[in-house]
C-alpha cells in the first residue's frame, strides 16, 4: 500500500499530511474521545458524587438494565420523539411557504429584507430564547394572551399547565428553526434550472402543480438534511427548554437531554447519567452515519 | 395581477413579523420600566427608559460575565482556527489512507449532544482541578468548533487552483511554505467565515458553562439565567441583558448570512 503511493509521487513526504492534520486530530482525541470513554467507563460503575465513602464499585450493565426498564426515561424520550413530531411539520409548511414567498420575483426590497430577517432567530442566544419565551407566555403580562384575547380567547397559564408548557416552548423552538428550513429550501429552490422553470410556467398557472412536478425533485437532498439535522438537534436540545421550564412543570417539558442533566447534576447519579448519555450517543452514531451516508454520496 | 404583487407583498411582510417579533419584543421590554412591564395586557406604547441599561452596566457580575464570554469565544476560535486549518488543507489537497473516515469522524462531532461530553468532562475537571476555570470551557468548546472549521475551510481551499500549489513546488516551496504562502491569504475569506460561525457557537453555548462554571467564570448567558430566580424577576434587566448578548451576535450573523445554511448544515446544500 506505501509503496504504490511513494511511486505514483505526489510531490509530498509520506509524513506531510501527519503533520497537518496531527494537531487537530490529538486535540479531538484528547477533548473528545477521551471523555467519551471515560463516561463509558463510569456508567459501569454506581457513581453518585454526593456518596463518595460508599466509592465507585463498578456494577457491571446494572446501570444499563435500571435505565432500560426506567419509565421516566422511555418517557422522556417519547416527549422527545413527540416534541419533533410537532415541531417539523410546521417547520417543514413555514419553510416552504417563505422559501416560495422569497424565491417569487418581484418586491425587491421587501423580499431582500425578509430574506436577511431571517438569520435573526437563528443566531439569537438559545437561552437568550428561553428568555424571550418566558416574558411572552407569562400568564399575568404575557404578549401572547393579549394575542389570544383579540381572537376572543381567554387567557391560559401556559408556563404553569402541562400542554401549554408543552405547546410555548414547540413555539419557540419553531420560531426559531423555521428560518432554517426556509433557507434550505430556497438554497433547492435556486437550483432549479431558469429554463425549466419558466418552460413549466406558460405550461400550467397551477403553482402546486409546480411545486410538485418541477421543484420538488430539487427539494429533496434539502428535506433529507432537514429530517436528520432536525432531529439531532432536538435529541441536543437544552438551553432554550431548560431556561424556559426547567422540564417542568412535572414533566410536560422534560426532554432527554434536560432529564440527563438532572439525573447527572441534580441528583449527582453519573453512573445512571453516563449509561444515559452513552445510550443518546448511539442513537446519534447511527443518525450521523445515515446522514453522512445519504448526503455526502460524492465525497471523494 | 395587482392583486398577486399586493398578496406578495402582504406575505413577505407577515414574515418579517414572524422573524422579527419576539427579537422586538426583547428589545422594546429592554427600554419599559418595571410598571408598564407588568401592565396587563402589556403596553405597546410606552416612554422608553435606559435605566435597565444603566443597572446592568453598573451590575459587576454582568460586566464580568460578557469579559468573561469574550475571552473564551475569542481563545476558542483562536484556537480552533489555528488547529483546524492545517488539517483541512490536509483534508482538501492530500491523499492518505482513512482520509474520509477522518473527515467523517470530524464532521459527526457536529451531531453529539452536549450532555454526553459534559457528565464526563465535569468529572475530569473536577479531579484536575479545571472547574470554574476559562481553559476548560476553551478546551470544550473546540468539540464543536473544530468540526466546523475543518469543514469550512476544507471547502475554501479546494476551490484554490491546484496549478498555483505546483508552480510552488517546482520552485522549490515546501508543503508548509506553500500552506503559508498560498492557502492561508487566498483561503481567508473561508477562514474568516468559519471563524465567525465559531465565535457564534461559543458565544451561545449554555449547557457546559452552566455545569462547568461556578462564580468567577460565569458567562453571559449563564448570568442571563441566573436573574430566573426569586418572585418579582427584574424583567427589565433580563431583556437588557438579553439584548446586548444577542446583538453583536446578530450582527457577526448577519455578515455570514449568504453562508449561514452551509455553516449550519456542514454543505448539505450550496
Amino acid at each position: 500500500m506505501g509503496q504504490t503511493r511513494t511511486k505514483l509521487n505526489p510531490g509530498y513526504g509520506r509524513w506531510t499530511p501527519f503533520w497537518f492534520l496531527a494537531p487537530a486530530v490529538f486535540a479531538l482525541l484528547v477533548i473528545g474521545i477521551y471523555p467519551t470513554i471515560s463516561a463509558l467507563v463510569t456508567s459501569f460503575r454506581r457513581y453518585n458524587i454526593t456518596r463518595p465513602r460508599d466509592g465507585f464499585p463498578f456494577v457491571g450493565f446494572d446501570n444499563y438494565i435500571s435505565v432500560l426498564s426506567d419509565q421516566t426515561f422511555w418517557q422522556s424520550l417519547g416527549l422527545t420523539t413527540q416534541f419533533f413530531l410537532t415541531v417539523l411539520p410546521f417547520e417543514l409548511l413555514f419553510g416552504i411557504c417563505i422559501a416560495l414567498l422569497l424565491h417569487q420575483p418581484g418586491q425587491g426590497l421587501l423580499r431582500a429584507l425578509a430574506r436577511v430577517s431571517l438569520v435573526v432567530p437563528l443566531a439569537t442566544t438559545y437561552a437568550v430564547v428561553g428568555l424571550i419565551g418566558r416574558l411572552v407566555f407569562n400568564r399575568d403580562f404575557g404578549v401572547a394572551n393579549q394575542f389570544l384575547d383579540w381572537v376572543g380567547i381567554g387567557g391560559l397559564d401556559w408556563l404553569g399547565s402541562t400542554t401549554g408548557a408543552f405547546i410555548a416552548t414547540a413555539v419557540m423552538d419553531i420560531w426559531q428553526w423555521t428560518p432554517f428550513c426556509a433557507l434550505i429550501f430556497l438554497a433547492g429552490l435556486s437550483m432549479v434550472p431558469v429554463e425549466i422553470e419558466e418552460a413549466a410556467r406558460l405550461e400550467t398557472t397551477s403553482k402546486l402543480a409546480q411545486l410538485r412536478y418541477v421543484q420538488l425533485p430539487y427539494l429533496l437532498p434539502g428535506l433529507t438534511a432537514m429530517l436528520i439535522l432536525r432531529s439531532a438537534d432536538i435529541l441536543k436540545l437544552f438551553d432554550m427548554v431548560f431556561v424556559m421550564t426547567r422540564g417542568g412543570p412535572g414533566a410536560a417539558t422534560d426532554l432527554v437531554s434536560v432529564y440527563i442533566q438532572r439525573v447527572g447534576f441534580r441528583i449527582f447519579d453519573m453512573g445512571t447519567a453516563s449509561a444515559q448519555a452513552i445510550l443518546l450517543l448511539i442513537v446519534t452514531i447511527i443518525l450521523s452515519r445515515l446522514y453522512i451516508k445519504l448526503i455526502y454520496k460524492e465525497i471523494e | 395581477m395587482m392583486l398577486r404583487r399586493l398578496l406578495h407583498g402582504l406575505g413577505l411582510v407577515v414574515v418579517l413579523c414572524f422573524t422579527l417579533f419576539p427579537f422586538y419584543w426583547m428589545v422594546s421590554s429592554s427600554f419599559k420600566d418595571q410598571t408598564d412591564l407588568l401592565a396587563s395586557p402589556p403596553v405597546w406604547l410606552f416612554t422608553p427608559t435606559l435605566a435597565n441599561y444603566a443597572d446592568i452596566f453598573a451590575d459587576e457580575k454582568v460586566f464580568g460575565a460578557i469579559v468573561n464570554s469574550l475571552i473564551i469565544a475569542t481563545l476558542t476560535t483562536a484556537l480552533s482556527v489555528l488547529l483546524g486549518a492545517p488539517a483541512a488543507y490536509a483534508l482538501a489537497r492530500f491523499d492518505f489512507r482513512g482520509k474520509s473516515d477522518l473527515w467523517f469522524w470530524f464532521i459527526s462531532n457536529r451531531m453529539i449532544s452536549p450532555i454526553v461530553l459534559a457528565l464526563p468532562v465535569y468529572l475530569l475537571a473536577l479531579q484536575m482541578n479545571l472547574l470554574d476555570t476559562h481553559l476548560v470551557l476553551v478546551l470544550i468548546y473546540l468539540t464543536f468548533n473544530l468540526p466546523i472549521v475543518v469543514w469550512i475551510c476544507t471547502d475554501q481551499f479546494r476551490s484554490i487552483p491546484i496549478e498555483l500549489e505546483q508552480a510552488a513546488r517546482l520552485d522549490g516551496a515546501n508543503q508548509f511554505t506553500i500552506f503559508r504562502k498560498i492557502y492561508i491569504p487566498l483561503g481567508l475569506p473561508g477562514i474568516a467565515v468559519s471563524a465567525i460561525f465559531s465565535f457564534i457557537f461559543s458565544w451561545n453555548e449554555l449547557l457546559y458553562a452552566l455545569v462547568l462554571t461556578r462564580r468567577s467564570v460565569q458567562t453571559a448567558p449563564v448570568i442571563a439565567t441566573s436573574f430566573m430566580s426569586g418572585y418579582e424577576l427584574p424583567w427589565g434587566k433580563i431583556m437588557a441583558t438579553g439584548t446586548v448578548i444577542v446583538l453583536p451576535v446578530t450582527v457577526f450573523a448577519l455578515l455570514v448570512s449568504k453562508h449561514m445554511v452551509r455553516g449550519l448544515t456542514m454543505g448539505a446544500t450550496k
